[in-house]
């Protein structure tokens, strides 16, 4: 008898089952059961991933991205691959939240099932696939139960190259060069001078290297693993991990109070 | 001896002549029809053979009734059980969801001849444009004509034959299906998938007792990955892909046409697209004068969204086939009836245009 009277009163405006994400408070004392809902909403992420930065070249898209999970400030997963290949003509990558990224692997999993199960010779680019997934960020965020998560699309379909970011508010856009969290402030600026059209795949590969070893020297949650993933006409291959040379060297970083303020 | 025995066979030739002819009578009688031709034609064998042999005679006249027996006796079971499958056919028609013995749905065949009632409409493709014209058929001189082509998006249209309500309410649901795709996916619903959306809606209604199938029939002309589609969905949940293909009444007519002429349509220019359907139209009206007024064309393509084509446009392309028999017939004639049928086709070209304009409502887009 106590718990549904419970029940009854924990419900109030909205007259459906504890399971819905998103409950209203109801002043009852029933501190417990609001708990229960709202520990249903994400409001901090715990598993993250740092940047991810994709350019596009002559003949598709290449995508970097290093291979760690860190939980808090511990660099807790040193394996976690953050690239994955949507359908035949996407790639996706991702940081923030590592279990929310699977959960958006798990949806697109599903979507590209019922788009193969057509079998009438259309298919999902990758625009529709970056359409749908600001759709479903949008939505979650509309209901405080975002995907906490940065999402890089790219993909290459009937020759056209398709570059594009979906943040865990629902904004989204294309460019020619992307990049997530820490490396929207030191991969971009040198993307912006250096990006031109017609990159070769190696001078590709090479700016992006640049740009990775510069999050790598000041990005704390950054690991000196990295991922290649290539995207043309032909389909994905995403490379083996494989480390950076890194200097560490610099008289700075050696003896870095010498010559500071008020030292001596 | 010959002269007694010929006496006597014209005696007996006589007697079973009127034998004949009162057995016939007589089931005439029994059997209340007309007089079946080969009973007829077996009696006159019978009179104009040339076997003077009385026995062999009698024979003949056996063999002949048993046949003739035979035949209407026959006859009458056919049309008995022609009679019993009216009934069953009564009997399993009541609802949507009773078989018929013969494994067939009534309810539904039955909806599909209400599309056979609507006025014709028809849909031709080529590899890049699709043309779907329609008879326009209004209630009375006072009243606008039937809205039987409605755009779906840039790249859909619909043509419905058959009930027009029905036609309406599934339009509809083709639109919010193409805006659902377009604003989850930024691009546009393939044509091939909306045809199976539609195909199931009308599968749900033959499947449920308090529904009744839609009486529509959907000339769904679209583009696609792979270039234009032309597809026909029918009430009964079914759907096909066309090169070409016309329905509602006197549809038959342009179905011929197209026959003939669909092995070029695949590579056709926009221009000759038109033209063909137009005269696939003509096909139907069957006698009826052409005029731009009687009919709505429309036409979508890979670089071109979906749009009806207007008055003035149509007319020029029936001016480029209608004037050539009128001048055809003016040579043919004397001098006088060539200046006269001369005289008579741009009039009539000039009122028939001034006509249409008059003849069309001003609710066409």
């Amino acid at each position: 008898r106590e718990e549904t009277s419970d029940r009854e009163r924990g419900r109030g405006a909205i007259g459906v089952s504890e399971k819905m994400t998103f409950t209203i408070p109801i002043e009852n004392g029933n501190g417990v059961k609001n708990a229960e809902a709202d520990s249903q909403r994400t409001l901090y992420p715990y598993v993250t991933g740092t940047s991810v930065v994709a350019i596009k070249y002559k003949d598709g898209i290449l995508m970097a991205s290093d291979m760690g999970g860190s939980y808090g400030s511990t660099l807790r997963y040193k394996n976690i691959e953050r690239m994955k290949a949507i359908g035949k003509h996407s790639l996706l990558g991702a940081s923030g939240e590592i279990s929310d990224f699977q959960e958006i692997l798990r949806y697109l999993d599903e979507l590209m099932l019922n788009d193969n199960m057509w079998d009438d010779g259309n298919s999902l680019g990758p625009k529709e696939v970056h359409n749908y997934l600001t759709r479903v960020m949008y939505n979650r965020r509309n209901k405080f139960n975002p995907l906490w998560n940065t999402l890089v699309l790219g993909g290459v379909k009937n020759g056209e190259k398709y570059l594009g970011m979906v943040s865990m508010i629902g904004v989204s856009f294309e460019d020619n060069h992307v990049a997530t969290g820490f490396g929207n402030h030191l991969a971009r600026p040198i993307l912006r001078d250096e990006w031109r059209e017609d990159l070769s795949f190696e001078e590709g590969v090479k700016l992006l290297e640049k740009c990775m070893r510069v999050l790598l020297y000041r990005d704390r949650s950054a690991i000196n693993k990295l991922q290649i993933a290539k995207m043309t006409e032909e389909g994905v291959t995403v490379s083996e991990p494989y480390s950076l040379k890194t200097f560490w060297d610099f008289k700075a970083f050696t003896n870095p109070t010498v010559g500071a303020e008020g030292s001596w | 001896k010959k002269k007694k025995e010929r006496s006597l066979n014209r005696v007996f030739f006589f007697f079973f002549f009127l034998l004949n002819i009162f057995l016939l009578f007589f089931k005439l009688e029994e059997l209340h029809h007309e007089i079946d031709s080969t009973n007829f034609c077996m009696f006159l064998i019978f009179l104009f053979s040339s076997n003077n042999s009385l026995v062999s005679r009698l024979l003949l006249l056996l063999k002949i009734s048993q046949k003739s027996a035979l035949l209407s006796r026959r006859k009458r079971e056919e049309e008995d059980e022609e009679e019993e499958a009216k009934m069953f056919r009564n009997q399993y028609d009541t609802d949507v969801t009773t078989w018929s013995p013969t494994g067939r749905l009534f309810q539904v065949e039955y909806a599909m001849e209400a599309v056979k009632q609507g006025s014709a409409a028809i849909g031709l493709r080529s590899r890049s444009h699709v043309v779907l014209a329609c008879v326009n058929k209004a209630q009375s001189e006072l009243s606008s004509h039937q809205r039987k082509i409605f755009k779906v998006d840039d790249h859909i249209g619909v043509a419905i034959a058959g009930l027009t309500a029905d036609g309406r309410v599934l339009s509809r649901y083709m639109r919010s299906e193409s805006i659902n795709h377009s604003f989850t996916y930024e691009s546009p619903l393939p044509v091939g998938r909306l045809v199976v959306h539609l195909a199931d809606k009308a599968q749900v209604c033959t499947q449920r007792s308090w529904k009744r199938p839609y009486g529509v029939g959907l000339l769904v002309g679209g583009l696609d990955e792979s270039g234009a589609h032309l597809y026909y969905n029918c009430p009964s949940g079914n759907y096909f892909e066309y090169q070409a293909f016309a329905i509602g009444s006197r549809s038959q007519a342009a179905k011929t046409y197209l026959e003939r002429r669909f092995e070029s349509f695949g590579d056709s220019s926009r221009e000759d697209l038109i033209k063909d359907a137009i005269l696939a139209v003509r096909e139907t009206l069957q006698g009826e004068t052409l005029k731009s007024s009687l009919c709505t064309v429309s036409i979508l393509g890979v670089d071109e969204p979906f749009h009806f084509l207007d008055q003035e446009a149509i007319q020029k392309v029936i001016d480029t086939f209608e004037k050539v028999p009128e001048e055809d017939e003016g040579e043919g004639e004397a001098d006088e009836g060539e200046a006269e049928a001369a005289a008579a086709a741009p009039a009539e070209q000039g009122g028939g245009a001034g006509a249409g304009d008059q003849d069309v409502a001003p609710m066409e887009m």
